[in-house]
């Protein structure tokens, strides 16, 4: 108990500064290399990570929706608010009906965002249209608030000929251009050190817009995520470092992931600013995600963002996490204290909000996700002659030899293949 | 002559010449196209240079980064760039190749053409998963959303006489077999230029790989001016009707000293094709040849097996099988990692090449 308030001890401002000498310490004369700007010091002292206070969670809402101190409040409208929170409606039970229709082995793959509704709405909503977004793979609520539609997102999953992605990629694997959001792609932080690059160009064009990268817990430890931070601090880049730190990556719980002071507190050893806040609050993470977007802005400089949040479902729909976290922990962060409940809490005491709406809204959401889940299951599949196009931007001689090659095989064997789910070939 | 006696003097006459001799070569001035008008003699790493500087004049976006960039480069081929276009432009990176092509993958899909050096091919690993796995699909998994096509990583390639283990490779094999993007090696400065030029401006993620003993002993009269040479278009940089002699890179000299070799003392002539584009490669140019000559060999410093001629033999044996009178010799580093002192017995050198020639001539 005593290790628990020793590091969740309150910080003011200057304790906050942590000083690395001792309060009797003699300073000496300043240092004249060039890897440092100090001091020299006879003590010999480690800096022990035990004893450096924890970065603390911001937060506006408490746990029952309530607003704890009103300067914090964002005061948003009644339309913009309800907007926001109907976006997290949705985002969860298009999340629920994609999940079963693979356990019912309509879709093949599918990730839920449980949990994390907040998170993706506050960000999103915080953030300009003009802000490029390198997204990992658990930002659907992302994609879904600038716009893409969940239609749109179901013809991915499905791979019809109407995903934007033409097919080329598995399940959540959206690519936003309508959006501008970057595509989706499997290996894990990649996309960091491309944020950076993306961040550095965009700067040259537009210094009022920003890159928002998202990535999680278990991205954080990839070599990349170190690279494309090293990198935006040293070259200025206006890049927020988006850090959903959900507590899992798959069955890996943060305590095997770092010993440090999670992501947060990573951002000083890069001279990068960094920030933690409550993920489950909207009016935090959208607090925090407009501030962190105004410092990089207005200063040309990345900041490190980290979204304390907890993955209420299961990985993927390939993992059973039952298997390694009880379900009482689950349950609390499910039913007890949940992202989306927060601000029903706050909408009912406005009086902007009741179980009839809720209701009423629920079932109108549900009809347009099944309607436009029919829809995508019944849309034909690409041309197959789609695999061999726009490897390179123009086909190589090679590829036509293959491309060829296949169509020969196809009018000898093509009743072997599905072609009927199939457009036509040409 | 005992193997000790014969490692001295290959050893004494390195040192004593400056270039390597026992197993080394000579390099070959190219001519310059003359409707490419007027020429100054220019070393490799000042013709890559030309390259840079012309690409970053005409392409006001142009950003070239990479590993201590900023002073000139450790091969001097970024010399005077800095200088002459600013800091915002042409600039120094932390050391870290995975950081340095994910950071130019960025730069690329926002629209500006990047140029990413990495210090030596031998250390592009690092950034293996962000090239195969990011900048190679980065148009395919986006149905054409997005492209990082104004990506060209550029790095130093090949054995330079003392480079050992860590400074000598050639690991074009390795990105040949990603489909996605293009692998580019030059032969001297003229074709440094124009091909560096050409993957600069391509629409596609390209690797360019310099080698680096051509650098500075390398020179030629080189075009002034803003000119491309076309890739995945193999160049028959000797004719001859006998013998078909596949390379790319440093080796090309090599073989055409050979190809003198073999008129000379054997009588037989042979047909010198620099392949210039690994992938996508020409192979029409190759199975022209090779059905005019019956008789092919491929040879290249990385090591043996699943290098890049195992592609080529396959691939003309499959296109021109009846017309084959002898087996395909592949003359190659051996299946070693590239060791140090040993340099004049690991490389594919004229005497080695020479057998082949010999092997061919024979068979039938």
């Amino acid at each position: 108990m005593l290790t628990l308030l020793r590091r969740v001890r309150c910080l003011t401002p200057a304790t906050f500064g942590f000083s690395y000498f001792h309060h009797d310490s003699v300073r000496d004369e300043p240092t004249p290399f060039p890897g440092v700007t100090s001091e020299f010091t006879k003590d010999l002292r480690f800096i022990l990570p035990e004893e450096v206070p924890t970065i603390p969670v911001y937060r506006v809402l408490n746990s029952q929706g309530k607003v704890i101190n009103p300067d914090d409040d964002p005061n948003f409208d009644e339309d913009d608010i309800v907007t926001m929170y109907k976006f997290m409606i949705r985002t969860s039970i298009m999340d629920r009906i994609l999940y079963q229709s693979q356990r019912q082995g309509r879709i093949s793959f599918y990730m839920t965002n449980f949990g994390e509704e907040a998170t993706q709405i506050g960000s999103a909503r915080a953030l300009k249209f003009k802000d490029v977004v390198f997204p990992q793979y658990r930002e659907a609520g992302v994609f879904l608030w600038r716009g893409y539609s969940p239609l749109e997102c179901m013809h991915q999953c499905f791979g019809t000929a109407e995903d934007f992605g033409k097919g080329k990629q598995m399940p959540v694997h959206y690519t936003g251009a309508k959006v501008n959001i970057q595509t989706v792609s499997s290996p894990l932080g990649t996309q960091i050190p491309q944020a950076s690059g993306y961040a550095y160009a965009l700067k040259q064009r537009d210094s009022s817009a920003c890159v928002v990268c998202y990535f999680g817990d278990g991205a954080a430890s990839e070599g990349d995520c170190h690279s494309a931070m090293n990198m935006a601090a040293t070259l200025d880049c206006p890049v927020l470092f988006f850090c959903r730190n959900n507590g899992y990556a798959i069955s890996t719980s943060t305590k095997e992931q770092y010993r440090g002071d999670g992501i947060a507190s990573r951002g000083i050893g890069y001279g990068i600013p960094a920030i933690r806040f409550d993920g489950n609050d909207l009016f935090a993470v959208y607090n925090a995600t407009k501030a962190a977007r105004k410092l990089a802005v207005e200063q040309q400089r990345p900041v490190v963002m980290e979204a304390m949040t907890y993955r209420v479902g299961h990985h993927s729909t390939s993992d059973d996490s039952t298997a390694y976290r009880s379900v009482d922990e689950v349950n609390y962060w499910d039913s007890v204290d949940t992202p989306i409940n927060r601000i029903r809490s706050y909408l009912t005491d406005k009086g902007w909000w009741d179980e009839a709406r809720e209701k009423e809204f629920r079932a109108a959401v549900r009809g347009e996700i099944l309607r436009a889940f029919s829809t995508a299951e019944n849309t034909k599949l690409p041309n197959p002659l789609q695999i061999f196009e726009e490897v390179w931007h123009d086909i190589p001689e090679h590829l036509q030899r293959q491309k060829d090659e296949f169509l020969q095989h196809m009018k000898e064997y093509g009743g072997n293949y599905p072609l009927d789910a199939c457009e036509d070939m040409k | 002559m005992s193997c000790g006696r014969l490692l001295k003097r290959a050893l004494t006459s390195v040192k004593k010449d400056g270039i390597r001799t026992a197993a080394g070569f000579a390099y070959i001035p190219q001519t310059p196209n003359p409707a490419l008008g007027e020429t100054t003699k220019l070393n490799m790493f000042q013709s890559i240079n030309s390259a840079m500087d012309i690409a970053m004049e005409k392409d006001s976006s142009a950003v070239l980064f990479g590993e201590d960039v900023a002073f000139g480069g450790v091969f001097r081929c970024s010399l005077g760039l800095q200088d002459k276009y600013g800091s915002a432009r042409v600039f120094n990176t932390p050391l870290t190749e995975q950081g340095i092509i994910g950071f130019g993958i960025g730069v690329a899909a926002a629209g500006t053409t990047a140029i990413a050096e990495i210090q030596f091919a031998d250390y592009i690993y690092p950034g293996f998963d962000q090239i195969v796995n990011e900048a190679a699909k980065y148009r395919y998994r986006s149905g054409n959303e997005y492209n990082c096509g104004g990506l060209t990583v550029r790095a130093p390639w090949g054995a330079v006489g003392h480079g050992a283990l860590y400074h000598s490779q050639s690991p074009e094999a390795f990105f040949a077999h990603v489909p996605g993007i293009k692998v580019v090696v030059p032969r001297g400065p003229i074709q440094a230029k124009g091909l560096l030029l050409s993957c600069i401006r391509d629409q596609n993620p390209c690797i360019f790989f310099e080698p680096k003993i051509l650098y500075r002993m390398a020179a030629e009269e080189v075009p002034v001016g803003d000119y491309t040479l076309p890739l995945s278009q193999a160049e028959v940089v000797r004719q001859g009707s006998d013998i078909t002699m596949i390379g790319w890179g440093t080796v090309i000299h090599v073989l055409l000293e050979v190809a003198t070799m073999a008129e000379e003392q054997l009588g037989v002539s042979c047909e010198v094709i620099d392949l210039q584009t690994i992938m996508p490669y020409d192979s029409a140019t190759i199975e022209k040849s090779v059905q005019k000559t019956g008789k092919a060999m491929v040879v290249h410093e990385a090591p043996l097996t699943q290098g890049f001629g195992a592609e080529i033999a396959a691939r003309i044996q499959e296109s021109c099988f009846l017309h084959l009178e002898a087996p395909i010799q592949r003359v190659t580093g051996w299946d070693t990692p590239f060791a140090y002192i040993y340099e004049p017995f690991y490389l594919p050198d004229k005497w080695r090449c020479f057998e082949a020639v010999k092997k061919l001539r024979d068979f039938m």
